[in-house]
């Protein structure tokens, strides 16, 4: 059905390429054994208090972990949540502006995420 | 042909429940559960770096049998996501595209939620009440 010069370009109805796909299998990957990391470090919190997890942060793997966790999992979200907004949302002007807002939220908490593990692991907690 | 004619898919209410289908639609709806799981994790470490009132706020938030329950169906949608992915994962590489393997797989997924969620919750409370 599609021409040869548009197959070789391989853009089709989505304008776009093989990106979203490829970054949503690559965090995809990070986060299973990230997720995994998390959950098992998670229990071992179950009735600590904030002394102990705070120490927890502040030390180097964790720390290093709990921000690629982040960075994984703020990106996966959203990617995921993206393509559920373009399959659900069918006004272009509102799917547009949705995309964008998540896409700028997911890039705000995750800051703010990371921010409280670096501020906690570098030190300056009140 | 115009766009308005069509032919349309039929309606979803149209087709049997399958596991298949069934599995697919709890990827998705898993995945924005757990967008929610992911703000309540950045909520906790802000906390946590903010000091001792706002983490008692989180504390007392989790504790609650609303948290509770939250806690419970993210730790479900986590190992839920985490299998499927998986699953996914496989069949991208162009493996057990086949309609038995859908099936055999999907039914490992669902038993592999359970028992890790499960032993999760049991590793959970066992260490609370040690």
């Amino acid at each position: 059905m599609r021409s040869p010069l548009g197959r070789a370009i391989g853009l089709g109805s989505a304008k776009e390429g093989v990106e979203h796909w490829w970054a949503q299998r690559v965090t995809a990957i990070a986060l299973v054994p990230l997720s995994i990391w998390f959950v098992i470090s998670v229990i071992g919190f179950v009735g600590a208090d904030l002394e102990t997890v705070q120490d927890w942060v502040s030390r180097p793997l964790p720390a290093i972990l709990l921000v690629l966790l982040l960075i994984a999992s703020f990106y996966h979200m959203s990617l995921g949540l993206q393509v559920v907004i373009e399959d659900y949302v069918h006004t272009e002007l509102v799917k547009l502006g949705l995309v964008i807002v998540v896409r700028l939220f997911c890039f705000a908490v995750a800051v703010a995420g990371i921010f409280a593990v670096l501020s906690m692991a570098l030190g300056t907690t009140s | 042909m115009r766009s308005a004619d069509r032919p349309l898919s039929p309606h979803l209410q149209i087709y049997r429940w399958q596991l298949t289908s069934v599995l697919s639609i709890l990827h998705r709806a898993t995945g924005v559960a757990l967008s929610a799981g992911a703000i309540l994790l950045v909520w906790w470490l802000v906390a946590a770096a903010s000091g001792p009132e706002a983490y008692e706020g989180v504390e007392d938030f989790l504790g609650s049998w609303l948290g509770l329950l939250l806690l419970f169906g993210w730790t479900a949608s986590l190992f839920y996501h985490l299998c499927n992915g998986i699953r996914h994962l496989v069949w991208d590489t162009g493996h057990a595209l086949d309609l038995k393997s859908t099936y055999t797989g999907g039914w490992v997924v669902v038993a592999a939620t359970g028992v890790l969620t499960l032993v999760a919750w049991v590793a959970g409370i066992s260490r609370w009440f040690s």
